[in-house]
């Protein structure tokens, strides 16, 4: 009973984080039809910049903070000078420009930082939470990646729902045309979308590294699993995406706990689980009632 | 192209020659291409304002091109578009709808992945702040999608989705309205009911109108001015009643 609670609290702080990461590739896949390849090291960028800054003296949350600007920025800027030239063409075109990207920003990030691994800290303990007798496979540093995770999607729910530039963003995402004719710049809609959702990949990136060793390719299995539990949510439904990542983030840590050397069958198991979805439900678990588009 | 007839003495708009006061929207010598395709040749035609002027032809006659140009989706080769005496040819899409342009595209564009509301506040997006009152008056008008104001627009029918984009279209407060083929797949009860709306809003509140339309025989009957359409060309223009007359006209150009 105790290893069931701990796994199953483990894959939720987990499938908080590749929720997170997949709703940055939701994001971005609904309003430009492209799958960001470059997200992982995009996020791993913003990560190295925080603990640069770390180390430079600066506090945990000033870092954060800066981290996630700059993951905005780099967003931003990869749209508009980038990705923009890709944007409604052929789709092989926009797969060979984020998976450059991918390539290219990962070698900056070993030019510029190094490539040796690296402790990156969190401000929170890795010690497990005392439940009666027990010590549970919960930290505070959990708590703080699912409250962290949570208010980054109440938030972003509070700006599409609520909000006029929040509107205008979904509009720029599923009627262009009309968007544009109804005076919505749409083309800095979709920037601005881009840059959320970079901030939104910093932000798993960040998590996952607390307590943990970075080095320029440790993003690289986020996106896989992150890809899987968006697919696993239809790629077009944040909502989706939130609950193909805790399913996901569950499902590994079932793998990893109770199979025997589980802990190596994790990768394995993560495309396993992407293959089933393809070939059963195509459109994902949340396929909803509009046609995919592409 | 030798087929060009003019029906000089009955005309009601004049697209040049005599010096009455420029129209609404003018379009002069409209040219464009997709490719080596020249969908539009030298189109010249005018919207007077506080008229509906129907644009006819059979598909491929270049009227959906003709509002793509006019709007700045498609670019033109050779022309100039002005409304109200503002040269608008080379403005960028975004900026027609601050200019008191609103265009429905053709298939309509409704948002289906926003609520039928949400689609309603994109038309307001670029005016600031709407008053809830202004919403209120495009539901009075119609009261079937103020019933589902809050359902996703997917579910809309196509008649209440036609209702939903000229309700778009109006919440934006246009000077001139460009409607493409809106009876396009709707029952005729639901294209009279959406023609007379528009007749009434053309008379009561000093809307203008440039409708595209296939569907000749009720775009004329709603209509003050007619423009015939053929390969890229305007063949007539004359006033609806006249054009209605006219048997070999319709014939050969307008199907009916
Ligand atoms: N996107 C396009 N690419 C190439 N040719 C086009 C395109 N759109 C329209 N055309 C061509 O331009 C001509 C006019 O088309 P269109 O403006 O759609 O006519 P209508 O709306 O009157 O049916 C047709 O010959 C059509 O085949
Ligand atoms: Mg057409």
């Amino acid at each position: 009973m105790q290893q069931f609670i701990n796994v199953t609290l483990t894959g939720l702080t987990e499938g908080m984080v590749y929720a997170a990461f997949a709703l940055a590739l939701v994001l971005i896949w609904r309003s430009t039809r492209i799958v960001n390849f470059a997200q992982g090291s995009m996020a791993a960028a913003t990560a190295f910049i925080a603990l640069a800054l770390i180390q430079a003296g600066w506090s945990y949350w000033a870092a954060l903070v800066v981290a996630l600007v700059s993951g905005f920025v780099m967003g931003a800027v990869i749209e508009r000078v980038v990705v923009r030239r890709v944007e409604g063409g052929p789709e092989l075109n926009a797969v060979i420009v984020t998976l450059g990207l991918f390539v290219a920003i990962q070698a900056g990030i070993a030019i510029v930082f190094g490539s040796s691994f690296q402790s990156f800290p969190t401000p929170f303990g890795l010690q497990g939470f005392q439940v009666g007798d027990n010590r549970i496979a919960f930290t505070p540093t959990s708590l703080y990646v699912i409250g962290a995770v949570l208010v980054t999607m109440g938030l972003l729910v509070a700006l599409f729902r609520f909000t006029r530039v929040g509107l205008a963003m979904r509009a720029s995402a599923f009627g262009q045309e009309v968007a544009r004719l109804l005076g919505v710049r749409v083309g800095r809609m979709l920037t601005l979308g881009w840059g959320l959702a970079a901030v939104v990949g910093s932000l798993a990136g960040l998590l996952i590294a607390g307590g943990e060793f970075i080095y320029p390719a440790y993003m690289d299995s986020l996106i896989v699993f992150g890809f899987v539990a968006a697919v696993l949510g239809g790629l077009d439904s944040p909502i989706g995406a939130v609950v193909g990542g805790l399913i996901l983030g569950l499902a590994l840590s079932y793998v990893s706990g109770y199979v025997p050397r589980g802990s190596a069958l994790v990768n394995v198991s993560a495309l396993v689980i992407l293959m089933v979805v393809l070939l059963v439900r195509p459109g994902g678990l949340f396929a909803s009632s509009t046609a995919r588009r592409a | 192209m030798t087929d060009a007839r003019t029906h000089g003495s009955t005309a009601v708009t004049t697209t040049g020659g005599t010096a009455t006061a420029p129209a609404l929207l003018e379009i002069e010598g409209l040219t464009s291409s997709y490719g080596p395709v020249r969908a539009l040749d030298g189109v010249s035609l005018s919207a007077e304002a506080g008229r509906i002027t129907a644009v006819l032809g059979a598909n491929g006659a270049g009227k959906t091109t003709l509002l793509r140009t006019v709007s700045g989706l498609v670019r033109c080769s050779a022309g100039r578009v002005t409304l109200g005496g503002e040269d608008i040819t080379s403005a960028p899409v975004e900026a027609m709808v601050g200019k008191g342009m609103a265009h429905v595209p053709e298939g309509r564009g409704v948002i289906a992945e926003l609520t039928v509301d949400e689609n309603l506040r994109v038309g307001s997006l670029f005016r600031g702040k709407v008053g809830r009152e202004e919403f209120d008056r495009v539901y009075d008008l119609f009261p079937r999608i103020a019933e589902r104001r809050d359902q996703p627009a997917h579910v809309l029918s196509g008649g209440e989705r036609q209702m939903l984009v000229i309700g778009r279209a109006l919440i934006a407060k246009p000077r001139i309205l460009l409607l493409d083929e809106p009876s396009l797949g709707l029952a005729p009860r639901i294209v009279a009911q959406i023609f007379g709306l528009l007749r009434h809003l053309v008379d009561t509140e000093g809307l203008s109108v440039l409708l595209v339309e296939q569907n000749a025989r009720s775009a004329l009957s709603v209509a003050d001015v007619g423009v015939v359409l053929n390969l890229g060309r305007v063949v007539v223009t004359d006033s609806a009643r006249t054009l209605m007359g006219d048997e070999d006209l319709r014939h050969a150009y307008l199907g009916f």
